[in-house]
């Protein structure tokens, strides 16, 4: 019931966000249609984090309470947050090329969103490779906190790095009113699409679960 | 004697007859820098822009190395079992291994850096030094990622070929920050240095800290 009303929400909000975006929104003076882009970008982005977030939270709870409970929240974390990092890189490259000329550039925020992505590859990886329900769990929720400590460092590192060869800013002054407008219906509209596939992917998660337990079941009766 | 220094002892015994952690580091860090040498052209102005990066990518790819073989060494004969069996506390087992595994590196370090000296057309002065400490700061910060990182990753298949890929994308700010303070220190240029230096010391110890804490639950059956 909960993931209908979501989905049907989802299917509304995005509609509309469609519509405000490449209708309702206004053109941007200098960088004209391709600055619609950053209605995407920016809650990609911010999905990308909140996945971050939920991972190092779930991985720490699971540590503490050891309920599988919390490493599906973390496992299904980590996929949001490999799709979503690949999202905004992506929207961010097809938005920098006509305006800075280039794909990519090792900019302090650009370069940190591709290690957040490695991260979360790397933890996904780890998961795939391990072949236990309970160790998965376990050396997942160990690294999902040793990744967790690794952000801040990783982000003076970069910062510290990256000040001394300054590069353009990504934004300039404040926004146009009606454009924050749309930019409040795009973050709610993805916030609801992130709840959606968070509760989505968990609930397969559980079903995966109950396939490996009957299938080891059945072999174990064999 | 202490759980720490015993395994400690113990390692150094294993290594002392085997020889294979420090000679792989060895050869592998002396590998590295010649192949940077025929990557980039010798004796250009911009061979002493690279040279710090070069010596960090022998380091942290040798250390991978070194970790690797570490493991497997606990992993071949069981033995790993056996040091859960011994009525120790998980955490020093921990700092036992990242003490035996930096001892190691260290050791390999120690010929390989006067290399990159000759290499580079450096001097043996203060400089060299002063790359000495960086390298022992850095090494350390390796070290302590980089033996729950191992234990971590003899649990999964494909042993070998997990290690890096967890360990690399972690050991960023501990490259970053190596690289970016040798550099200084071969520029003459050292003003901001310690920031750098804080960072490193700063991730050994959070590492060193976080590690301890959580390793009884890599190790657990």
């Amino acid at each position: 019931m909960r993931s209908k009303i979501l989905g049907i929400l989802v299917l509304v909000l995005m509609i509309a966000n469609l519509y405000m975006i490449f209708i309702f929104a206004p053109n941007e003076a200098t960088m004209g249609v391709i600055q619609r882009i950053f209605y995407f970008h920016l809650p990609f982005g911010i999905s990308s984090y909140l996945s971050a977030y939920l991972l190092g939270f779930a991985s720490v709870m699971y540590l503490i309470k050891h309920d599988l409970k919390w490493d599906r929240l973390g496992a299904s974390a980590g996929e949001m947050g490999i799709l979503f990092t690949s999202m905004s890189i992506m929207s961010g490259a097809l938005w920098a090329k006509p305006v800075w000329g280039i794909w990519w550039t090792w900019d302090a925020r650009l370069t940190l969103q591709f290690l957040l992505g490695l991260i979360f590859l790397s933890y996904l990886m780890l998961r795939a490779y391990l072949p236990e329900r309970e160790k998965k769990a376990a050396l997942g929720g160990v690294f999902g906190v040793l990744a967790m400590v690794d952000v801040p460092f990783n982000y003076l590192s970069i910062r510290w790095w990256r000040t001394q060869h300054p590069q353009p800013v990504i934004l300039g002054g404040g926004l146009d009113s009606d454009m924050w407008r749309v930019m409040i219906v795009s973050f709610c509209a993805f916030a609801v699409l992130y709840a959606y596939l968070l509760d989505r992917r968990m609930a397969i998660a559980r079903v995966e679960e109950e396939v490996e337990y009957l299938e080891h079941a059945i072999l174990a009766h064999d | 004697m202490s759980p720490v220094i015993a395994i400690v002892f113990k390692d150094i015994v294993i290594e002392m007859r085997s020889k294979e952690s420090v000679s792989s580091m060895l050869m592998f860090g002396v590998l590295v820098l010649t192949i940077f040498s025929f990557a980039f052209e010798p004796s250009s102005i911009e061979r002493s822009l690279i040279a710090p990066g070069t010596l960090w990518v022998a380091f942290s790819f040798a250390a991978i190395l070194g970790l690797n073989r570490s493991l497997a060494m606990e992993i071949d004969n069981d033995c790993l079992q056996g040091l859960l069996l011994a009525p120790v506390d998980r955490g020093n087992l921990y700092i036992g291994k990242v003490a035996s595994n930096f001892t190691f590196m260290i050791i390999a370090e120690v010929i390989v850096l006067p290399i990159f000296v000759i290499f580079n057309n450096l001097k043996f002065n203060l400089q060299f030094l002063e790359i000495a400490g960086i390298a022992v700061l850095g090494t350390l910060a390796i070290a302590a990622i980089g033996s729950i990182l191992s234990t971590i990753s003899a649990n999964t298949r494909m042993k070998e070929v997990m290690l890096p890929v967890l360990q690399i994308p972690l050991t960023v700010p501990v490259v970053i920050a190596s690289v970016e303070a040798t550099s200084m220190v071969l520029s003459g240029d050292t003003k901001g240095i310690s920031s750098w230096l804080y960072l490193l010391a700063g991730f050994s110890i959070v590492y060193l800290t976080v590690s301890y804490l959580v390793f009884e639950f890599v190790v657990e059956e």
